[in-house]
């Protein structure tokens, strides 16, 4: 596991952006070669899109060949809702690049019948050859997508009940009501995402720091689900300062020493050889 | 599902849509404009076509609810070539932005109506010029006191109401707009008797008191013509018909307002959209001289003559319409009141949209609505290309958008 600290949270959004494009670039996409890419959502990931999308348009970058799978969404909340994914991903995302709408996914929690639609996303995944990348955010429980404390570390897409604290967060957005909070959500396992072969993650702000420690510095714990990437062959934590301030100086300095190393992931360098520095 | 038929996406473009110009993609399918995050995700499709639009502005196309011809077409004379004079006027008002309009005839006599009327149809518009709504009849159940350019010996008394406006105009089918005095003896009648055919009622060339203003629109006019002109002017014991713009119905009341520059004090204007901001409705009230340069021409019955683009009955000062079209007046309005750029375009299509009641589907760029739009200059607001149910129905030479 790789943790990665910097100054802020539009560092990390560049960096997450610069990454990305160098990844794609380096796959080299194209018919039959699809790079696949799992996404998130929410506000920590959406400067990193901002930062893809400005790619695009300065024609750096090219979702032609790009296959996505975003990790959750919403039960029962109409595809046009302004807190659903598919509009997130639609807005901030989608409408600006080139992407295939055919190679775009996104579960649908309105499907007749949610377990079919979970398992469809698996096999969608499994055909599409695995995802070459799983970027992810967390929750300041430390859940991943929307794999909330407890649930198994080896688990599939499937059907979650909510945590109350997520329900309690997320109520903001329903005009403060906690009755119109959806309670369910669809959601790629934390199996799914520890498929992949490489798994980015992104930590921003204080109100992260708690969980960002107990992903790093404890065991491997369901009550932290994200902990569990330090079982990951390639996995990458991306946090701001704000982030690290539960971690041990100790933790941070040795990263921190390992910085100039890292720098080179997002620099021209074959992946290949990039996976010597740990 | 998929569909056979031309997805087109405008690209790199402020649109306005729910009262703001934002930077967004306009796409369009079968004259329609289209929801393209549905199409992304249910129809998974990309676009057939992508214009680049380069960073102009794309507004909905204009409705012109006053207009009594231009380019030498006058409505009101012209009974034998009819068609080919609204032929001519819809076929230029493209280039004006205009897409959708009201032939609007001034007071004439019986036999005029009867020959006129049944050759103005409601049309489609496309290449062929803009869509023709319906007529806009301005008299003669008018105040022969408040007659403005109209002839005093055609004006009438509406006495037995629909019944006598039938004799005087013939079939009523492609009538959208009546333009009457409410306090003539019958127009009440008259008034509830349109209504209940779904024509639009306004009160205008009147001396009507705000009391009977205020009777007119309990009973069904929801709209005033030409503000400020050919009505009683604003006294502050009776404001008469003026006064709808702050009275008590509960009724949104529309006005058609003339911003040439000529007809309404600026100051003027400003104090009526104050008042009443959603119910600004420019209009160009243009005559047969618009479009035409200085000279003499005809209005109705009437020698017309133009000086300096202010068209007057000739041998006097009386101004009888304009010559300006609407485009022209969008920007003179946004000029004069200062108002936001959004709220002078919807001035001339959502408000008169609402005016007619048909802002269910032309008056804005929402999804599922007429793809009836304008590309426009963002600045000088030149409109640079005219689209009606999404074909291209007019280029400005010079300009590739």
């Amino acid at each position: 596991m790789r943790l990665i600290i910097l100054e802020d949270a539009s560092v990390v959004a560049d960096w997450a952006a610069q990454f990305v494009l160098q990844r794609i670039t380096q796959f080299a996409p194209g018919p039959g070669r699809h790079f696949v890419l799992g996404l998130p959502t929410g506000g920590t990931p959406l400067g990193m899109y901002r930062k893809l999308v400005q790619f695009h348009k300065e024609g750096r970058l090219s979702f032609k060949y790009v296959t996505t799978f975003n990790m959750d969404e919403y039960v029962g909340l109409p595809r046009e809702h302004p807190e659903s994914y598919h509009y997130y991903m639609w807005n901030e995302f989608f409408k600006h690049v080139d992407i295939d709408p055919n190679n775009a996914h996104v579960l649908d929690g309105n499907a007749p019948d949610l377990a079919a639609e979970c398992r469809r996303f698996e096999d969608l995944i499994q055909q599409a050859g695995g995802v070459h990348l799983f970027i992810g955010g967390i929750g300041p429980d430390g859940h991943i997508a929307f794999n909330e404390p407890g649930s198994s570390l080896v688990s599939r897409t499937r059907v979650k009940t909510l945590a109350y604290d997520t329900l309690d967060a997320n109520k903001r957005f329903f005009g403060n009501d906690m009755s119109k909070v959806p309670r369910q959500a669809l959601t790629v396992g934390v199996g799914t995402v520890m498929d992949a072969k490489e798994v980015m993650i992104l930590i921003t702000g204080v109100h992260k720091a708690l969980a960002l420690a107990k992903a790093v510095e404890e065991g491997v714990n369901h009550m932290w689900t994200v902990s569990a990437f330090q079982q990951h062959p390639q996995a990458l934590f991306i946090c701001d300062e704000d982030a690290t301030l539960e971690l041990r100086v100790k933790t941070v300095k040795y990263f921190k020493a390992l910085s100039e190393e890292h720098q080179k992931m997002i620099a021209d360098r074959p992946v290949d050889e990039q996976r010597l520095v740990h | 599902m998929k569909s056979t038929s031309t997805l087109t996406r405008f690209h790199n473009c402020y649109i306005l849509r729910d009262n703001k110009i934002i930077k967004e993609d306009l796409w369009i399918r079968d004259g329609k404009i289209e929801n393209p995050e549905q199409i992304f995700y249910v129809e998974q499709r990309e676009a057939d076509l992508t214009v680049n639009c380069e960073d102009l502005l794309i507004a909905p196309g204009f409705i012109d609810i006053q207009i009594n011809g231009g380019w030498g077409v006058d409505f009101s004379y012209d009974s034998e070539n009819v068609q080919e004079g609204l032929n001519k006027v819809a076929k230029e008002l493209l280039s004006h932005g205009v897409t959708s309009f009201c032939p609007t005839m001034v007071t004439s006599e019986p036999e005029k109506y009867h020959k006129i009327l049944p050759q103005i149809k409601k049309t489609p518009g496309g290449r062929h010029g803009a869509t023709i709504l319906g007529v806009h009849l301005e008299g003669p159940f008018i105040s022969p006191a408040k007659k403005g350019a109209h002839l005093d010996e055609y004006i009438r008394v509406p006495e037995k109401g629909l019944e006598t406006m039938k004799q005087v105009y013939g079939a009523l089918d492609d009538v959208v707009i009546v333009t009457l005095a409410p306090e003539l003896p019958g127009a009440t009648q008259a008034i509830k008797d349109l209504t209940k055919l779904g024509i639009k009622v306004a009160v205008g060339h009147s001396s009507a008191g705000l009391a009977q203003g205020e009777d007119a629109i309990r009973n069904g006019a929801n709209l005033i013509t030409h503000l400020f002109n050919a009505m009683l002017p604003f006294h502050h014991r009776d404001p008469g018909l003026v006064g709808l713009l702050a009275s008590k119905t509960d009724k949104q009341v529309y006005y058609g307002i003339i911003s040439d520059g000529i007809h309404t004090h600026p100051s003027a204007l400003r104090i009526a959209c104050r008042a009443n901001p959603e119910g600004l409705v420019l209009v160009s009230d243009a005559v047969a001289a618009q479009g035409l340069a200085d000279g003499n021409y005809r209005i109705g019955p009437q020698a017309v003559t133009v000086e300096e683009g202010r068209a007057y009955l000739t041998g006097t000062k009386v101004l009888c319409g304009s010559t300006t079209a609407l485009d022209s007046c969008v920007l003179t309005f946004k000029d004069s009141i200062e108002c936001s750029l959004e709220y002078a375009l919807q001035a001339a299509s959502l408000h008169p949209a609402r005016a007619l009641g048909i802002d269910n589907r032309k008056g804005k760029l929402n999804f599922g609505y007429d793809a009836d739009f304008i590309i426009l200059h963002p600045k000088t607001l030149k409109v640079l290309s005219t689209w009606i149910a999404g074909e291209r129905v007019f280029t400005r030479q010079g300009d590739t958008a």
